[in-house]
Formats: C-alpha cells, sequence, structure tokens
C-alpha cells in the first residue's frame, strides 16, 4: 500500500495507553458489580449456605484425617473452606461470560470490541476485571469464614491471592470460552447443570478425593482430571503457605489454554463471531 | 442556549491533502451467513467531509456491512480500508480514526454519562485528566452538561442518541458511521440529530456514513449508495442517482430501482 502517500504512519499503542485501556475495563467491571448489589449478596451467600447449614450437617458423617496441607485434624466446615473459594469464583466466571453473552445481545460488547487495541489484549482486560470482582467475594467470605473460626494462619491470606489470581482467570477463561459458543440466552441454564454442578461435585471441594476413590475408582479419575479440584486444591495449600505443583501445573496449563480457545473463539477472522446472526457455517 | 464550542481539529491532516485517500473504503465486499449471502460484490467510498447515504430496506445488508467495517466479523471476501488502512491488516490503526454508533443502544444504563464517556475514552487510551476534559466538552456540545452526573437510565431516547453520538467522537474520529440512528425518536429529537451530525461534516471536515430507510433524511447534496438485497443497485451524488432511474424525488428512484412495490414506512 506504498502508493498511498496521504496514509498516516502506523503509530502503534503505547504501554500508557494499554494501561489506561485495562484499568478503564476493571473500573468499570467494578462499578457495574457494585451497582449489582443482588449478585454481591447472593455471591456470598451462596458458599455460606454451604458453610453454616451443609458443613454442620456433614460434620458428623464425614471424618477428616490429616491430609497436607493440614497438620491436625480439621473440622468439616475447615475442610470445605477451599472448596467455596473456589466456587464463588466459578460461579464469577460463569456470571461474567453470562454478562458477556447479555453485552453482546445488548451491544455493550460492541463498545469493547471496537477499540482499536488488540481484541486479545481488550479479552484478557475483561478476564482480569472479573478477576478482580471475584476477589472481592472471596475476601468477604474469608470474613465471614474468620468469624466461624476457619482461621488459617494469618500470611495464608497473603499467599492465596496469587493462587486466586490464577484460578479466578482459569475459570473466567472457560466462563468466556463457553459463552462464545452460546448464541441464546437461555442456553445459559443448561450451562449450569452442565458446567457448574458437575465441575463442583467431582472435584475435591466437598470430600478428599482419597475417600471417593474407596467408593470408585472411576470417579476418582475423573475427579484427578477435573481443573476445578486443581483450582480447589491449589487455593488450599496456598491458603496454609504451601505450594501444590501438580495442581499449579494444571491450573496454569488449562488458563492458558482456555484463554488461548477464549480468544480465538472471538476472533472474527477464524472464530464463532464469523457465524453471524444466521448462526450457519458452523 | 450557548452556541456550540468548535471542538478541536480531528487528528490534523489538513484537508485538502486528505481528500487524495477515501475516508471509507469498500472494495468488492462479500459475506455469508452459511448458505444465504447477505452482501455480493459492495463496492463505494465515503469522501472526507462528505455526508454519504446508505440506503437500503431492513434486511439489505446495512448493518452486516457495518459488523464488517467496526471487525466485529471476519471479512470473507474483499478489502475494507479506513483513511487507507485495512481493516483486516491494521485494525488498530483503522479503529482509531472510526467513530462508530450502532442501531441497538450500546450504553451502561446504570452508570452515569460522564462514566460511560470515560470508559470509552480508556478503551482507545485516553488518560483520565484528558478523557474528563473531553467528556465535559461533548457533554457542553450537546447539551447534557447538567445531567452529567444522572445516570443513563434517565435520559429520553433523543438524549441517549446525543450521548451516544458524543461518546463515538470522544477521540476525534475521522469518520464516523452511523446505523439507523433516528430509529424510534421523535419529529424534534430526529431533527436534532441530523443537523448535529451534518455539521460535523461542514466544520469539522468528518466524513459520514448514515444507514437509513428514511429517504426524507437525505439532502440534495448528500452523496447515495443504494442498497438492495446485498448488491449496491447505484451510486453517486444524489441528483444523479435520481435522474440515471428516471426518476423525480428519491423515493421514486428508490422504487424503480429496487422494484420495490410499496414505500417504506417514515418517508417525506
Amino acid at each position: 500500500m506504498s502508493s498511498i502517500t496521504t496514509r498516516e504512519a502506523p503509530r502503534g499503542f503505547s504501554f500508557a495507553e494499554y494501561m489506561t485501556c485495562l484499568s478503564g475495563i476493571v473500573w468499570r467491571e467494578g462499578l457495574r458489580f457494585l451497582h449489582q448489589r443482588e449478585r454481591f449478596v447472593s455471591a456470598l451467600v451462596r458458599p455460606l449456605v454451604w458453610l453454616f447449614i451443609f458443613a454442620a450437617g456433614f460434620r458428623q458423617v464425614l471424618g477428616i484425617s490429616i491430609i497436607p496441607p493440614y497438620e491436625t485434624y480439621i473440622l468439616y466446615e475447615v475442610y470445605i473452606a477451599p472448596g467455596l473459594m473456589a466456587m464463588i469464583q466459578l460461579f464469577n466466571g460463569m456470571q461474567s461470560s453470562l454478562s458477556m453473552v447479555y453485552d453482546r445481545e445488548m451491544g455493550n460488547m460492541r463498545t469493547l470490541l471496537v477499540s482499536p487495541l488488540p481484541r486479545g489484549f481488550l479479552l484478557f482486560c475483561k478476564l482480569l476485571a472479573g478477576t478482580a470482582v471475584s476477589l472481592l467475594q472471596v475476601y468477604a467470605f474469608l470474613l465471614i469464614a474468620w468469624l466461624w473460626d476457619i482461621t488459617p494462619p494469618p500470611q495464608g491470606y497473603l499467599t492465596v491471592l496469587p493462587a486466586l489470581i490464577l484460578s479466578g482467570l482459569m475459570l473466567g477463561s472457560l466462563g468466556m470460552l463457553i459463552s462464545s459458543g452460546i448464541k441464546q440466552l437461555e442456553n445459559f441454564a443448561g450451562v449450569m447443570n452442565f458446567v457448574i454442578f458437575p465441575m463442583f461435585f467431582a472435584s475435591s471441594a466437598l470430600y478428599p478425593l482419597w475417600r471417593v476413590q474407596e467408593g470408585s475408582p472411576y470417579l476418582y479419575y475423573l475427579c484427578e482430571a477435573n481443573p476445578f479440584t486443581h483450582a480447589v486444591e491449589l487455593i488450599r495449600f496456598a491458603l496454609y503457605g504451601q505450594v501444590n505443583w501438580i495442581s499449579l501445573a494444571v491450573v496454569a496449563t488449562c488458563t492458558i489454554v482456555f484463554m488461548i480457545g477464549a480468544i480465538l473463539a472471538y476472533d472474527p477472522s477464524r472464530g464463532l463471531a464469523r457465524r453471524g446472526p444466521a448462526g450457519g457455517e458452523g | 442556549m450557548t452556541s456550540p464550542a468548535p471542538i478541536a481539529e480531528p487528528h490534523g491532516t489538513p484537508r485538502a491533502e486528505a481528500a487524495a485517500v477515501p475516508a471509507l473504503s469498500i472494495d468488492d465486499v462479500s459475506h455469508s451467513y452459511g448458505p444465504r449471502r447477505a452482501l455480493m460484490d459492495v463496492s463505494f467510498n465515503v469522501q472526507p467531509a462528505s455526508f454519504t447515504a446508505l440506503l437500503g430496506l431492513n434486511g439489505a445488508g446495512k448493518s452486516t456491512l457495518f459488523s464488517l467495517i467496526t471487525r466485529l466479523f471476519g471479512i470473507q471476501s474483499g478489502r475494507v480500508g479506513i483513511f487507507g488502512h485495512d481493516v483486516s491488516k491494521s485494525p488498530g490503526e483503522a479503529l482509531r480514526l472510526l467513530g462508530v454508533v450502532f442501531q441497538p443502544r450500546t450504553l451502561d444504563l446504570d452508570l452515569s454519562l460522564t462514566q460511560n464517556l470515560l470508559y470509552h475514552a480508556a478503551l482507545h487510551g485516553i488518560g483520565r485528566r484528558e478523557a474528563s476534559a473531553r467528556s465535559a466538552e461533548l457533554l457542553g456540545r450537546i447539551g447534557l452538561a447538567d445531567r452529567a452526573a444522572s445516570k443513563v437510565r434517565d435520559l429520553s431516547g433523543g438524549q441517549m442518541r446525543r450521548l451516544e453520538i458524543a461518546r463515538a467522537l470522544l477521540h476525534r474520529p475521522r469518520l464516523l458511521l452511523l446505523d439507523e440512528p433516528t430509529v424510534g425518536l421523535d419529529v424534534k429529537a430526529r431533527a436534532d440529530i441530523i443537523s448535529h451530525v451534518r455539521q460535523l461534516v461542514t466544520e469539522q471536515g468528518i466524513g459520514v456514513l448514515w444507514a437509513t430507510h428514511l429517504f426524507d433524511e437525505i439532502m440534495p447534496g448528500d452523496d447515495l449508495v443504494v442498497l438492495h438485497q446485498g448488491k449496491v443497485l447505484a451510486q453517486g451524488p444524489m441528483s444523479r442517482v435520481i435522474t440515471e432511474a428516471g426518476a423525480q424525488d428519491v423515493n421514486t428512484a428508490f422504487m424503480r430501482l429496487t422494484g420495490a412495490q410499496t414505500m417504506p414506512g417514515g418517508g417525506a
């Protein structure tokens, strides 16, 4: 295109422009979250119901032996707390993706996608913003859990942060990947049933896997293959200042795979968006 | 009302020089949704400082074309250029010169007017201080300065559209696309928006592509592109399109060209 002489030379984007964009997207996501109080309340009530009612009821049924990272016998409430933290992030990731489907239908997604910055970066910002919102929810939950005598070591509140960011990104990317495949809003109810519940129950969130193995070896393998199990274990170990390297590797790999998948699925030249309103060629 | 202060010159290229490159060039663009062909070999240009009306009935392919220009959909065949920047090859450079108002509303209803504008500015990498100054200036220009802190939800339809146009201008684009921006508005709000956009063309040299199915929004000096069932049936200055169709007015010309039996709603 060198024949066009009056065209301005491409000037690209500066680091400051990228950062302005990132902080703008996180800021807007935060504002939207604050405006949706009922979303915050339900995000908190859900794990608290599990903690106060389910865990209290199961305390007598399920004995937890001493397994890493715990050094003493623990109450069942203490065992499921990391699973509930991951559950908050799972719901938030899916909810963010719901909002992306909703946004796309309402046209708000267009506002984001006509930004001149690279689309992959925009979607990454969106994921980070969703993760930031999930962190608010998780720490609010941890505060209430602390009042309920679930007291991990003080430094655990800090060491769990990187684990939460990574697991938040993984679950957010998964949600985004799934949302790329949804054309109609009502299909999302199916995603809840087919993604959230199986992922949550076939994991180490509610019961240690050695117990599952006693019952059904197949279910055990399924749980081991479930990325959500590894998100839970990563958070569980990090909350006690330890690193579960296998879980870290699985979660990191899944984050990268899901994120690339989600970004490609949104890419207009290759992905699902190309199918357009009629939804044909797929 | 105070007379509107002119907004700073868009990007700064002298107008005469810029005229060498079309603001928007569509070359042989086709698009299909599976077996259904939405656009067939569409080609036309929009010049800087011109008002080009894209006239077509609902389903003619206008919104598909807009999705291709804004890179929401991948371009299957053909080429779209914005001031010479290929939308597929260098989308960043192309999109930063483009402002767009989509047909469905795309504002955050629960955020304030200013917050909506600041969010858009951030998406274009415009720093907070600069963004605040530009937002205040544009809100003043569209007569909504006193509503800056209100929620968008509380605005009327016409005010929302004006806000969307202000938002599209925030990053000082040189090409503005509007997809049926007056649908659902009352007569006064329509007239306000049309005169505002025409002012942008004459005062700031912005190239405008205005998609519509309403004949009375087109004026004699405009360029016209008639799109029907995915094909461009006629294009050029309005007077020429009417003469070539052997008609006296746009309405008749459009009906002759498309063979339409009934008039689209809302015509003059």
